[in-house]
């Protein structure tokens, strides 16, 4: 009999890294493993602003740490287009508690990794989901739904919980057997790290609480705050990074102010400069700040003192404030000695 | 001494996983036996490759830093 060919998405996570060893150890497929690049990744973002772990190091990439371990490649996929961004401004499903609409992102993920398995000359998809694990993604209902979108349909297996669902096309043919595949539901962690140890798997990471900044209280806020101060749903590929980078303070409907709060950040907004004014206190060291849109003049002292209070002249009765764009240079002398409370409205 | 190249990756300016992506692009097009530069600026560029290198079985030469970039060498052993 032909060996099948399984492609799978890995997370980098215990419940997709047993997936892969499942479909590959025991079903005994030829595996190719993916890994999709959202932008939205946390790990990914913190890494880019310098932040290291606990012993100093920069963490790998968790889905290529996976790969390195299960000695297989994982192709990293770069989704952050814009039509990955269309459909998280505008997602048929709705959104989970903050700015994620997992259903949607699952889909676009699907129906992308239903058109590398077509071109490869797959036999099915795998994913590491478990059936309950999360409140609403991971619902019997809403797998039904995802894999009916993404034109999926016999063709997605969740080796994990392959027992509690219908059986997929390959498990119908006899390509794969069916009694190999597993019956796990639900929140607990513990028959996945019985099989762990079943498979000599001793290093994995721990589950993070969530590595995607659209789950975030704090980015949704931001997230939304965009959406809702624009005539059309859509965000732009580079006020991704943006958003989850330093104090975001709107200012008017028409115009927002961001502050670094660490030297990582104020090389991370120095990027992204064009078509943005690039504000910061001159003579003291300070936060570098950037603006969005065209400020009045009351405005442009509001802001300057908040850029000031931020820094180290936040005690001067005098501050020099300097707005640059494309080349142009503007100078506001100001008092930054404003009460926090007067800032907080302004806070996103 | 430096190792021979074959072929030059620079991904100066792009952020991790963009580097990976573009090395195992460049890995797929050359085949075994080629030696790869992987020029990078994003410092993940250290933490990523070796484990990457792991899973695909390529073997990593060894990682230079020259000011803000990071000269990455990568023989390629596997099959493409
Ligand atoms: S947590 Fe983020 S990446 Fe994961 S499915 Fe939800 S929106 Fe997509």
């Amino acid at each position: 009999m032909r060996k099948p060919k399984a492609l799978g998405l890995v997370s980098g996570g215990l419940d997709s890294t047993l997936a892969l060893l499942i479909v590959r150890d025991l079903l005994g497929c030829e595996v190719r493993a993916i890994h999709f690049y959202t932008g939205f990744c946390i790990t990914e973002s913190q890494r880019r602003r310098g932040i290291a772990g606990k012993d100093g190091k920069v963490k790998p990439n968790e889905a290529l740490a996976a790969g390195a371990r299960l000695g297989i490649e994982v192709e990293m996929i770069d989704i952050s287009d814009q039509g990955y961004l269309d459909v998280i401004a505008n997602p048929k499903y709705g959104y989970g508690a903050n700015a994620n609409p997992c259903i949607d992102c699952r889909i676009d993920m699907f129906v992308r990794a239903r058109q590398i398995l077509e071109e490869w000359g797959g036999d099915f998809v795998f994913t590491g989901e478990v059936l309950g694990q999360r409140p609403k993604s991971q619902r019997r209902s809403t797998l039904w739904v995802i894999e009916r979108d993404s034109g999926l349909q016999g063709r997605l297996l969740r080796p994990l919980s392959a027992k509690l669902l219908p059986p997929t096309q390959a498990e119908i043919e006899g390509l794969i057997d069916r009694e190999k595949l597993f019956a796990i539901s639900g929140r607990s962690r513990k028959e996945q790290m019985a099989l762990a140890e079943k498979f000599g798997l001793t290093e994995y990471p721990q589950p993070a609480g969530g590595c995607c900044y659209l789950t975030d209280e704090a980015f949704a806020r931001k997230f939304f705050d965009i959406l809702d101060h624009r005539p059309e749903r859509r965000i732009e590929r580079d006020e991704i990074p943006l958003l989850a980078t330093g104090r975001h303070f709107r200012i008017s409907p028409a115009v927002k102010l961001i502050v670094s709060r660490t030297e990582g950040e104020n090389f991370q907004l120095r990027r992204y400069t064009d078509g943005r004014y690039l504000v910061q206190a001159r003579d003291v060291p300070g936060p570098l700040a950037l603006v969005e849109g065209e400020p009045t003049w009351e405005e442009m002292v509001l802001i300057s003192r908040i850029v000031g209070r931020y820094g180290k002249g936040r005690d001067r009765a005098k501050l020099v404030v300097v707005w640059e764009k494309e080349g142009g240079k503007d100078e506001l002398v100001i008092d930054p000695r404003i009460e926090d409370s007067a800032i907080d409205e302004y806070r996103i | 001494m430096r190792p021979h190249v074959d072929r030059v990756v620079d991904t100066s300016g792009t952020y991790c996983p963009v580097p990976i992506i573009e090395t195992a692009k460049a890995a797929r097009e050359e085949g075994p036996g080629k030696t790869l530069l992987v020029i990078a600026t994003d410092p993940g560029i250290e933490a990523d490759l070796p484990v990457w290198c792991q899973g695909t079985k390529n073997e990593l030469l060894g990682i230079e830093r020259e000011g803000g970039r990071y000269l990455c060498y990568v023989r390629l052993v596997a099959k493409p």
